[in-house]
């Protein structure tokens, strides 16, 4: 395998929410199209730091960040990036399933519509197709496409959410906790979809789920009170951490 | 003295919570029976001129009670045109309105803008229809170049005004429920925060904007005093759209003007009730639909 890229590179990034830190010097790269897991107990700040990847958290009001996350080479947090296009190129899915109240199809076709990435019907359709085959729900739903979103089970819901991601195109997908409302069957179905997802995508995923991270990513991350205390390929997180912090969480002793 | 066993199986009658009791459930049903007791006055009074008139006068196009004219249809019309018009006027301010106070506006502002909404709420009718008379209708004339400004539209930019408070707050309760989540998903993808606020969370709150704009109507077309002070009260026919910078007369306005001249037991009094319950059935099948909409709602899922 040859030497895979820097998607992302995070530098001595601080997070807070009003005066209350919640993240503190994290630094860490991102390789293009692997597989990065994040992992620490609740509270410890890896959903804030994923939110920071696509400025999510600008959403939510008094929060502040110090430090750069590069995209490509280029700071997100510069002054005048434009966030849109920004949240284009790094899309997210959500913990719990968010579909529209629409249409599977308008569901889908939503990110092509705004974004004028199709021209007329016939590309909307073609995007719908790929971007439903690309989240493995074609084949289950591709009769139902006028039905009701909101009908569909949680993991096929959470599927038409990736595919909804990934009809824009974007390079990098964020995940947070995607399988935390999920049965086992539908968590694994989104496992495997990961795997088929990484050859065209970044994709960086917050889980609880030590055994999910040890399953399904390349490089592993672990986050501790605010800090990244750990980041190295997964199977020497799993087998040889380097901290001792890292040891006593993998083996179920802190956290 | 009684055990505590005794006490927890049969509780000590007490007098003062028997007589708070009692009066609660008296009251609460005496809601019941004077809502009840208005209806079947209405009946007793009203129905009486569905045989005293014939069903051809009585929907005729002429309102001439003196000469034995009891046609309702204008008035009827005149109602319909002046709501219809106001809600037309006032659905895209009030959802704008209300978008912009739940999505668009800075905190600050939202605190300020809330409560302003709700005084609109509390201004009287009659003051209301006062301004109507005195600053809309020679406005409308002017503008229009109507014959006179007591016009239609003139009691339609009133009425609109008036039902906006209604309007703003239900539809801004119905955005507020839409879950942040649809947003962040919006979001999340690149769109805007216009096309996340037109193409995501209105849509979600559609039902909620319905049932805003069914209370508008109601509220409108039960609304009396304004509407007579400056439509005019010409019953006549509105068939045209040039009918609206013209006179017309409504249901409420009639039954107001005219129910102190009339001689009570008469076929005259017995048509103003007669309308009335015509106007009844009208704001109860909006509310119906109101209620039906909400009912939908929840079907669906509740205020996800």
């Amino acid at each position: 395998m040859s030497e895979p890229m820097e998607k992302i590179r995070v530098e001595n990034l601080n997070f807070y929410y009003g005066d209350k830190p919640a993240l503190e010097g994290i630094s860490v790269p991102i390789q293009e199209r692997q597989i990065t897991a994040l992992i620490g107990p609740s509270g410890c700040g890896k959903s804030t730091f994923l939110r920071c990847l696509n400025r999510m958290n600008d959403t939510i009001r008094g929060t502040r960040v110090e430090g750069h996350v590069l995209l490509d080479g280029v700071d997100i947090y510069a002054r005048g990036t434009n966030v849109v296009d920004l949240r284009k190129r790094v899309g997210m899915v959500f913990q719990r399933p968010n579909p529209f109240p629409q249409t599977i199809l308008d569901n889908v076709s939503f990110g092509p519509r705004m974004l004028g990435l199709a021209k007329n019907r016939k590309d909307v359709a073609d995007i719908v197709e790929e971007s439903l085959r690309g989240a493995a729900l074609w084949d289950e739903v591709k009769d139902i496409l006028k039905k009701d979103a909101l009908s569909l089970s949680l993991g096929q819901q959470q599927r038409l959410c990736i595919a909804r991601a990934i009809a824009v195109k974007p390079e990098v997908i964020l995940m947070d906790e995607p399988c935390s409302a999920l049965d086992p069957i539908a968590t694994l179905q989104i496992e495997e979809l990961m795997q088929s997802l990484r050859k065209d995508y970044t994709i960086v995923i917050v889980t609880h789920n030590m055994q999910q991270a040890a399953r399904a990513s390349n490089y592993t991350g672990f986050f501790w009170m605010g800090k990244l205390v750990e980041f190295a390929p997964t199977e020497a997180i799993f087998t040889r951490p380097s901290q001792r912090l890292t040891e006593e969480y993998v083996t179920g002793r802190a956290g | 003295m009684m055990s505590q066993a005794e006490t927890s199986e049969k509780p000590q009658f007490i007098w003062t919570e028997f007589v708070i009791e009692a009066s609660i459930r008296v009251l609460g049903f005496s809601t019941i029976g004077f809502v009840l007791l208005i209806f079947l006055f209405l009946l007793l009074e009203g129905v009486p001129v569905f045989w005293e008139v014939p069903l051809k006068n009585l929907f005729g196009t002429r309102w001439y009670p003196n000469f034995g004219y009891f046609g309702t249809l204008p008035l009827i019309f005149g109602s319909a045109f002046v709501t219809l018009t106001a809600i037309i006027i006032a659905l895209p301010l009030g959802v704008l309105t209300a978008v912009f106070i739940r999505e668009v506006a800075p905190e600050w502002l939202r605190e300020i803008l809330k409560p302003m909404v709700e005084v609109l709420a509390g201004i009287p009718s009659v003051v209301l229809g006062f301004f109507g008379m005195i600053v809309i209708a020679p406005l409308v004339r002017v503008i229009f170049n109507a014959p006179t400004g007591l016009t239609v539209f003139s009691g339609a930019l009133v009425l609109a005004y008036m039902s906006l408070p209604t309007i703003i707050s239900v539809a801004e309760d119905a955005l507020d429920a839409v879950p942040k989540s649809y947003r962040d998903a919006a979001l999340a993808m690149g769109a805007t925060q216009w096309q996340t606020i037109w193409h995501v969370v209105v849509p979600a709150a559609r039902s909620g904007i319905a049932m805003a704009v069914m209370l508008g109507m109601g509220r409108a077309i039960g609304e009396t005093m304004a509407v007579m002070m400056v439509t005019g009260n010409a019953a006549r026919m509105p068939l045209d759209l040039g009918s609206l910078f013209m006179p017309a007369r409504t249901m409420t306005a009639t039954i107001a003007a005219e129910m102190g001249e009339v001689a009570r037991g008469g076929i005259h009094y017995h048509a103003l009730f007669g309308i009335g319950i015509i106007l009844f059935l009208l704001t109860f099948i909006i509310n119906l639909a109101a209620a039906l909409a909400i009912f939908r709602k929840q079907r669906r899922g509740g205020l996800r």
